[in-house]
């Protein structure tokens, strides 16, 4: 009886040990780095979280094929390693001895990547399964690029400013046309007192000393050569 | 009447004293009916107008930044992903997210000058409101000049004085302070550095370009312009120091980060392949467990040989990114890492930005100042409808620029528009000033202007120090050209992910034939075309 047993224990782990090995047909092989991602927190890992992690892939195998049928038992893990790393492989209890297809474990592992990872406190980048890669979460882009609307606004004040002194200057223009009419106009009129000569009104002038022109106080020859 | 006026004795006199008009310092007062711009004026204008013509793309992909720079996270700081998601976008993995931004996402860089390619909006759009808020700037000339520079004189200090401190509390920045302080001796032996650094000084000064003539032109006579050319010119150095400092400090950041990095990569590869325990390989250990590997699992280590990277310090510490694309590329890839990356990288571009225009101001200011002391000129057009055209023009060229291949265009202008002819104009200014004008006659002026007479220091300098430094950095520049043979560039190559070294086209090779002949050839070709005139002038007095 107790031989019967033990060979019968012993060829199911010899099954399960040519199921599961490195590279092996439908395996997969996962890495995780728990140190890195918890720092200070990090759990060591140990027989408790490797049932954790059969119960986690059992689980997502039921979601996928929604089945109901994949046992904690179905899920095999070999060479461990101090990394954290191990090879696994999920069997068919209802057909005797052989492997779900890695394609489906794939999809279910996929489809439940989220809720593997918090299982673990870890991350796409920290609980690595080799070969299956995760899809990345695009950046939300709002619907107007922010960069337009903070370029608009730079514009749109650079434009009133120069607006603001065109017609600022167009306006101070007409005004000092105007007065230089309203002064001539006044000249005309009245019989002022003032007396302009070149622009320059005559009571200012020292006539005693004159005006010193500069362009002729430069030259030093004062008289023509002869 | 007519023979109180000064007369030339021959046409070189005339000449030259427009050259030395073209020097300016207060000569304008005495000498206000002569010469409009000709000989050296010239040269100095068209120098400046094909300055202003690409100058202006910095400010429009400073502005791009910029605007940029109000996302979190920072654009630059992650690629983005390729179309089914399931990794990074190809040609971002093969380079830095920041690399990636510039060439690809800025720029949109065709492969080699030969594929023009299509106007980016983009960048157009950023050159039309570089140029209008240049418009803005000098629309009123000095008088609203006057108060820009204000800001765009005192704001870089600021700027540069928060980014002091917080680059010197980086981690690493103490690794960059070092690599800028111990001198490289062999380097100090290579005359290619020391050139560079006159050049520096030169261009960093803005010598030449007309710019500080126009400036001073606007003057009063007593102005004391000796004390204010010191005073400029210690400024401009003690802030290239200052400057130094920063920027080795964010260096030494980005190097020690990168750094770190590759060996984080390095010990993360390493425990993956050989299924270490987690921690076990620090950057401490690494050498020796390198070796322990070796030993242990020759054949797997001696396959794995080729990934593993040698992070050097040094090295990251020696990358030095090409042209323009330093400012861009060096600095955004320091900002991203550091906490609150939005506010530095704001604080950063403005601060570019107004360096920016403050130079634009200083370049439009040289072409602007003759076209509106010119009588011709000004008696049809105000000054604002003047600045405008000129604006208008400059931003239609500066379009080229905007299109896939533009930035190679760019460091065409940039590398010879302005190179060459500068150091012959100043040294044309130098001489003019000095032995032509007279240095007794100028001494006199000075004495004028500032009260006294200028000590032997300034003296030695003009009349032999300056010139004797300009030709041998003339003749080591026209040599250097001439060895290196056929012109070459750098392309991104975007499936690679790398800049790769090309030849010029035979038409690239004559636009910059072109840019140099043009603004070298205005001294002595203006100087023919009034001895011409003025020969032909004298043959119509004598037959009349």
């Amino acid at each position: 009886m107790l031989g019967v047993l033990l060979l019968a224990f012993s060829l199911v782990t010899i099954a399960h040990a040519e199921l599961c090995r490195p590279d092996a047909q439908n395996a997969f092989k996962v890495r995780l780095s728990i140190k890195s991602a918890l720092g200070d927190n990090a759990y060591s890992w140990d027989a408790s979280e490797e049932y954790l992690f059969k119960a986690m892939v059992a689980f997502a195998m039921r979601r996928y094929s929604s089945k109901e049928t994949t046992q904690i038992s179905d899920v095999l893990l070999c060479n461990m390693t101090e990394r954290v790393s191990f090879w696994f492989v999920v069997t068919d209890s209802s057909r005797n001895v052989t492997t779900v297809p890695g394609s489906e474990v794939e999809a279910a592992i996929r489809m439940n990547r989220n809720r593997i990872n918090s299982a673990f406190l870890l991350t796409d980048k920290t609980l690595q399964f080799l070969k299956i890669s995760s899809t990345l979460s695009p950046l939300i882009e709002p619907s107007v690029p922010v960069w337009l609307i903070v370029f608009s606004v730079v514009l749109c004040l650079t434009v009133a400013g120069i607006a603001f002194l065109v017609v600022s200057g167009i306006w101070r223009y007409k005004k000092s046309n105007k007065e230089s009419v309203e002064t001539e106009d006044l000249e005309d009129k009245c019989d002022t007192p003032v007396t302009i000569e070149n622009g320059i009104p005559c009571d200012i002038l020292d006539l005693k000393t004159g005006q010193i022109n500069g362009v002729y106080a430069a030259d030093d020859e004062r008289f023509t050569p002869l | 009447m007519e023979k109180s006026r000064p007369l030339w004795d021959n046409p070189l006199q005339f000449v030259f004293a427009c050259i030395s008009y073209a020097v300016g310092l207060g000569n304008v007062w005495r000498f206000p009916y002569l010469c409009q711009m000709y000989g050296g004026g010239i040269a100095s204008v068209v120098v400046s107008f094909f300055l202003s013509m690409y100058y202006n793309v910095i400010n429009a992909w400073a502005f791009w930044y910029l605007f940029h720079s109000f996302q979190d996270p920072l654009p630059w700081a992650s690629c983005p992903l390729n179309s089914n998601h399931t990794g990074y976008d190809e040609e971002c993995a093969k380079t830095t997210s920041t690399q990636y931004f510039w060439y690809r996402k800025t720029l949109n860089i065709s492969s080699s000058i030969e594929e023009n390619g299509n106007i980016q909006w983009e960048q157009a759009v950023c050159l039309i409101l570089a140029w209008l808020v240049v418009y803005l700037c000098i629309l009123r000339g000095t008088e609203s000049t006057g108060k820009v520079v204000y800001v765009t004189a005192s704001l870089p200090y600021f700027v540069l004085i928060i980014y002091l401190i917080r680059g010197l509390t980086l981690h690493g920045a103490v690794n960059g302070l070092i690599y800028m302080f111990t001198p490289k001796l062999e380097q100090l032996a290579n005359p290619k550095a020391w050139i560079n650094a006159a050049t520096q000084i030169f261009f960093s000064l803005g010598l030449g370009f007309g710019s500080l003539i126009a400036f001073a032109s606007y003057n009063e006579p007593n102005n004391n312009c000796e004390r204010h050319a010191m005073i400029v010119s210690l400024i401009n150095s003690t802030t290239s120091i200052f400057a130094s400092i920063v920027t080795f400090s964010i260096y030494g950041f980005k190097a020690t980060f990168n750094y770190e990095n590759c060996l984080n990569k390095v010990i993360l590869m390493l425990t993956n392949v050989f299924d270490l325990e987690e921690g076990s390989l620090t950057a401490d250990n690494l050498d020796s467990m390198k070796d322990y590997l070796t030993t242990t699992y020759p054949n797997e280590y001696a396959e794995l040989l080729p990934q593993i990277k040698n992070c050097s310090l040094e090295d990251e510490l020696d990358t030095a990114v090409q042209g323009t694309g330093l400012a861009f590329i060096v600095y955004s890839e320091a900002i991203k890492n550091m906490e609150v990356s939005q506010l530095y990288s704001v604080l950063y571009f403005i601060m570019l930005l107004t360096l920016g225009i403050g130079s634009m101001l200083g370049n439009t200011a040289a072409i602007l100042t003759p076209l509106t002391d010119s009588k011709f000129l000004s008696s049809h057009l105000p000054r604002e409808v003047i600045s405008g055209i000129v604006c208008f023009i400059n931003c239609i060229v500066g379009l080229v620029f905007t299109i896939e291949a533009g930035n190679y265009w760019f460091d065409i202008f940039n590398d010879y528009a302005a190179t060459l002819s500068l150091l012959l104009i100043v040294l044309v200014e130098t001489i003019a000033v000095c032995y032509v004008y007279g240095l007794r006659r100028f001494e006199k002026d000075l004495h004028l202007m500032i009260g006294h007479k200028p000590n032997w220091y300034w003296k030695i300098m003009w009349a032999f120090a300056s010139p004797v430094l300009i030709i041998s950095l003339f003749i080591f520049y026209l040599t250097d050209y001439i060895r290196s043979g056929t012109l070459q560039y750098q392309a991104w190559d975007a499936t690679e992910g790398q800049l790769v070294t090309k030849d010029y086209p035979s038409y690239a090779l004559a636009v910059i034939g072109l840019l140099v002949a043009a603004s070298t050839m205005c001294i002595p070709l203006g100087a023919l075309i009034i001895f011409i005139t003025k020969r032909l002038k004298k043959n119509v007095s004598i037959r009349a």
